[in-house]
């Protein structure tokens, strides 16, 4: 610094106009402050953009796309994903992941088929498709951390294998056939009352568990702290031991929910195909960690929403969907949800970025 | 200072192995008082200050707090006794705001009947105080709502330092809080310093810089292979003292 201070005016005193004394550097600061900050609220939006932009470039390929028959198809064909990926989602926001969920599937359609067939009772076999669900994911959840296996990776990965093997032993390597009649209201039903389906109706039940399920999740998230705690121990697990959250009941928690959650997606595959299959659930993983991620949470822990884990879920839909009304080749479409995911991450790790400019900024002085 | 010490630490040996950390080091910190651990790296800063917040055990020694005796307590019961540490790498939850970094692992909830986790979260309590505390200390956030990865590196050391006496603390432990800090913002901090110490909160202040040593603090205490070798008020007239201290060559001791 000079020792003497020089404003602007002195230096330039007969330009005939006002020069401003403010050193220029502060509003280019602050406009680039807020066009960071504004970018960063659009990103926020990314995953919702990323539907939009398939739904309205569909709509204008495809004449069937936006029919309410094919609404309700995409949405009942996305019940199964929607549900599965809001128990990925409390899992990935503790840093974790569960492999185990298709087969976790699997393994609950069978089971509840089994005990529908032999006793005949619906409430018997819902209570029994749930209950194994939960077991699965106290069991992945004990391993990981009572076991103390290194990562979630491998004690989900060792379910994955075991509990659609069970599902095999028990079925015979055979689909049982028969759901109980409420299970299949729920997963195969639509809604007469929402107009514009004629007598059967478009909007499917599926899609309104679904909405169920979310809105208790979004509520128990908001409203309980143990919703907070799943966001701090993925934030910073060390400060969550140091600040007295009991860590390890958390981590556990999110894995018995997340397998309850799959026991729900069980019963509603049961109900779409009045059956249990033991292969119901293969693969279903990929597509709720892809739906998860899509929806812009971070493998890094702590980041992660309701809405946007659903709106993941759509868009691995909406892309199957909309590329079978194109008549397109099939194999495309996970060439598709490929490109998609790394989009999206893309679009992360931008957010990423503009939070470390945003924070310098900051540090800098702007407003 | 009339006020009987808020911490008193007497005779504290700490060994790592074959590794004398302290070796009979006292201090006293009285309310209000703001006192500098300055040492070379080594010295045993780190292990005084672990030690104090209940992370080490001493070997043999006391620590009393307020007259009781705390020398034994794990570092989640030294916390309850009103002793917070800020270390270096802040601890704080990136992805979560101000309120909710304030009263991690402590919500604000209830019925209390319920199980901890189980309990609903008083949103709007919890937002008052934290405005509240910030206001008290005088430190403005851009963004109550924001979370914290959006924040510089000054606002978050003011969001760890006010955690840090969000739960009437009687004593602050503040490790290195201005070292990854530029001027602007060390200045911030410093501030918030001087407000704890207007609170009446006892403080001790472990820094490499000098000079924000010689402004807030009200003695500094230097460390050298364990041992205390040198206390006085810092001044800029001390400050050949200070380093002669820190660096061994007073001649306290033979090297």
């Amino acid at each position: 610094m000079p020792g003497v201070p020089v404003t602007r005016q002195e230096l330039a005193p007969d330009l005939g106009f006002p020069v401003s004394s403010e050193p220029p550097r502060a509003p280019a600061g602050a406009l680039k402050y807020r066009g960071v900050k504004l970018t960063l609220m659009a990103l926020q939006a990314g995953p919702a953009a990323i539907l939009l932009l398939l739904v309205i470039v569909l709509a204008v390929l495809s004449e069937v796309f936006l029919t309410l028959e094919n609404i309700g198809n995409v949405l009942n064909q996305s019940a199964v994903i929607c549900v599965l990926a809001l128990g990925q989602l409390l899992v990935v926001v503790t840093r974790g992941i569960d492999l185990s969920v298709g087969s976790n599937l699997s393994l609950c359609a069978v089971v509840g088929t089994l005990v529908w067939r032999d006793q005949g009772s619906a409430v018997a076999a819902v209570l029994a498709v749930l209950v194994t669900g939960s077991l699965v994911g106290l069991v992945n959840g004990l391993l990981y951390v009572k076991g103390r296996l290194p990562h979630p990776f491998i004690a989900t990965l060792a379910m994955l294998t075991a509990a659609s093997g069970l599902a095999l032993y028990l079925s015979g390597s055979r689909t049982i056939r028969g759901a109980p009649p409420v299970v299949n209201e729920i997963g195969a039903g639509r809604i007469a009352a929402i107009p514009g389906g004629g007598d059967i109706g478009w909007f499917p039940t599926a899609t309104l568990a679904v909405i169920g399920v979310a809105a208790v999740l979004v509520l128990v998230l908001r409203v309980l702290v143990w919703g907070r705690w799943i966001y701090a121990v993925g934030g910073n697990p060390e400060a969550a031991v140091r600040t007295g959250i009991p860590v390890p009941t958390v981590l556990i928690s999110v894995y018995v929910v997340c397998g309850f959650l799959a026991a729900v997606a069980a019963l509603l595959t049961m109900g779409r195909g009045d059956a249990g299959s033991p292969t119901a659930g293969a693969f279903a993983e990929l597509d709720a960690i892809a739906a998860v991620i899509i929806g812009g949470a971070s493998f890094l822990g702590g980041r992660g929403s309701v809405p946007n884990a659903l709106t993941g879920a759509l868009i691995i839909a909406v892309l199957r969907n909309g590329l079978n009304l194109l008549g397109i080749d099939p194999n495309w479409q996970y060439m598709a949800t490929g490109v998609v995911i790394v989009v999206a991450v893309e679009l992360d790790v931008l957010r990423g970025h503009l939070e470390r400019r945003f924070r310098s900024l900051q540090a800098a002085g702007a407003p | 200072m009339t006020d009987p010490a808020v911490l008193q630490v007497r005779e504290a040996s700490k060994r790592f192995g074959a590794v004398g950390a302290l070796d009979g080091v006292s201090l006293d910190v009285a309310r209000g008082e703001v006192l500098a651990l300055l040492g070379d790296n080594g010295a045993g800063k780190s292990t005084l200050v672990k030690t104090i917040s209940g992370v080490h055990q001493l070997d043999s020694g006391s620590i009393l707090l307020d007259g009781e005796d705390i020398t034994t307590a794990g570092a989640m019961a030294v916390r309850a006794h009103g002793v917070e540490t800020v270390y270096q790498d802040l601890a704080l939850f990136d992805n979560l705001d101000p309120a909710a970094n304030f009263f991690a692992g402590r919500e604000l909830a209830g019925p209390a009947w319920l199980p901890r986790g189980l309990r609903l979260m008083r949103h709007r309590r919890m937002a008052d105080r934290t405005r509240e505390l910030l206001e008290r200390l005088q430190v403005s956030l851009p963004d109550l709502d924001a979370t914290v990865a959006l924040m510089s590196g000054g606002q978050r050391q003011a969001v760890a330092v006010a955690r840090a006496v969000a739960f009437s603390s009687k004593l602050v432990i503040l490790d290195e809080p201005t070292a990854a800090l530029g001027l602007r913002e060390s200045a911030r901090v410093l501030d918030l310093v001087h407000r704890l110490k207007d609170d009446g909160v006892a403080v001790i202040l472990v820094s490499h810089s000098m000079d924000h040593v010689m402004a807030v603090a009200d003695r500094a205490l230097v460390l050298r292979r364990g041992r205390a070798v040198g206390e006085t008020v810092p001044t800029p007239d001390n400050h050949a003292q200070l380093v002669a201290w820190i660096v061994g060559a007073a001649g306290s001791r033979p090297v």
